[in-house]
């Protein structure tokens, strides 16, 4: 009971709000992260998911990329980039490692979404003459929407996750009021940062169920 | 520049040093422990949660939207916010760790049981019934045994995750190979935090085969001639994944 008024003391004193290490600013600095690297990994991951979905090929690599990357602990690629001459470059360390961590997912269910559309449909396309730009931009990628936006979904929770951990590698990101917190042995701003955070990778979640409860049909999917 | 002596390599700090594996041989191998108890006791913890949990859903039609629900909020939390949120219950500790890992494993492992549980085809159950098996027989000796390759992947997918979480229980001080990775990124050590990022793999795909091993053991059945083997899907060899979730980090 009094950790909890303590942390919400701390949540509500406009101090910790302000300034350079003030909520405002390190929010700032999580949502720049996570959006800018969930733009640069779907840039990288997308164009080879529908190539090789359209293909059909490469599907051992595509499915499987998310399960060998689960073995490969984040912080320890953070912290092994940070120590490569890389980690001279400011972000750029912290920027690497979470895009990596984001293409399996958008590569993994863009491809499977691509090989799931109905063969019948694609056979009938091409029936009608269409070319093979024209079946993926008018045909497989309308109905693979919903898995490649799943994708980007998992992409972008994970990223948010990924961003709180940089703080240990010396990133921004709400994360650092956390590792603040236990530098300064403050229980209550540790807890604070960690709601923080929670409540914000939950509103990342929400606005995509939102987003896709709130489009049409072919963005939904059929059966979900 | 001279070709450096073979067994300087630790002063100079070089990324691949036998004279650190030899030197540190003690350091390494009570992480990797500390390692393994945590990961081990956490998921073992999960599967002791899991288990009725995913039994009361099943019994319980109610209960699955909340059972499926409250884990999955607790798997969109970060792990370094799950340890700091857990930090003022258990302080400093190695609980701290084992509890949030398990907090994870139990979303994974729920999933898949009641995928596997769900999936039993009517048909056995039908003919269990038929043959006068009681509910629990029926429930131990048909609908366990066919829902156990899909609850298998989902506790080798845990086991996987919960290895590489392991690391950022370094903020505690209860990490295993973590630890050594948080020491060696401060000290600018290379040497180390490479050894212990590779162990970390090591033991992930360890403990996954080992999981497989046993899964093989389990399921005698499956392992039938490949022509008797019902194919989901003629042609293309994609299954798609039974649960496939983010990783958490």
């Amino acid at each position: 009971m009094n950790t909890l008024s303590a942390v919400w003391d701390w949540l509500t004193t406009g101090a910790n709000w302000a300034g350079e290490n003030g909520v405002w600013h390190r929010l700032e600095q999580h949502l720049v992260l996570t959006f800018a690297c969930l733009a640069l990994s779907a840039l990288i991951a997308l164009p080879v998911a529908l190539t090789l979905g359209h293909l059909g090929r490469g599907g051992a690599l595509a499915v499987n990329l998310a399960n060998v990357g689960r073995a490969v602990p984040t912080f320890a690629v953070l912290v092994l980039l940070l120590l490569t001459p890389l980690g001279r470059h400011g972000q750029w360390p912290t920027i690497i490692a979470l895009v990596l961590f984001a293409i399996p997912p958008l590569l993994t269910n863009a491809y499977v979404g691509m090989r799931e559309v109905d063969q019948d449909v694609v056979r009938a396309a091409r029936g009608m003459g269409m070319t093979g730009t024209q079946l993926v931009w008018r045909v497989e990628m309308p109905l693979a929407f919903p898995l490649v936006l799943t994708g980007i979904r998992i992409a972008a929770v994970q990223l948010v996750a990924t961003a709180t951990l940089a703080a240990l590698v010396g990133g921004g990101g709400l994360g650092r009021i956390i590792t603040a917190g236990f530098n300064l042995a403050s229980t209550p701003q540790v807890v604070a940062g960690a709601v923080l955070v929670a409540v914000f990778a939950l509103l990342m979640e929400a606005a995509f169920e939102l987003v896709e409860r709130r489009a049409p049909g072919w963005v939904r999917g059929r059966a979900r | 520049m001279t070709a450096p002596p073979p067994d300087d390599c630790l002063a100079q700090n070089a990324w691949i040093c036998g004279e650190y594996l030899s030197t540190r041989r003690q350091i390494l191998l009570d992480a990797v422990l500390q390692h393994l108890q945590l990961t081990v006791v956490s998921v073992a913890l999960g599967l002791v949660i899991a288990v009725p949990l995913a039994l009361l859903a099943r019994r319980r039609r109610w209960t699955v939207g909340p059972v499926l629900g409250i884990t999955t909020l607790i798997y969109t939390i970060p792990s370094l916010a799950m340890f700091s949120l857990l930090l003022p219950f258990y302080g400093l500790s190695a609980t701290l760790v084992v509890v949030g890992l398990a907090l994870y494993s139990l979303t994974l492992l729920v999933r898949n049981l009641l995928a596997g549980l769900n999936g039993v085809p009517a048909e056995a159950k039908e003919a269990a019934r038929g043959m006068g098996y009681g509910p629990t027989r029926q429930l131990l000796t048909v609908e366990l045994p066919l829902a156990l390759p899909t609850a298998m992947a989902g506790l080798r997918i845990a086991t996987v995750s919960a290895v590489a979480l392991t690391t950022v229980g370094a903020i505690v001080g209860y990490g295993g190979l973590g630890n050594l990775i948080y020491a060696g990124m401060n000290s600018f050590f290379k040497a180390q935090v490479l050894t212990a990022s590779v162990l970390c793999v090591v033991i992930a795909v360890v403990l996954d085969l080992l999981l497989l091993g046993a899964e093989r053991l389990l399921t005698p059945w499956r392992r039938a001639s490949g022509k008797d083997r019902v194919r989901s899907r003629a042609g293309s060899g994609i299954r798609r994944p039974v649960a496939a979730p983010g990783r958490r980090t």
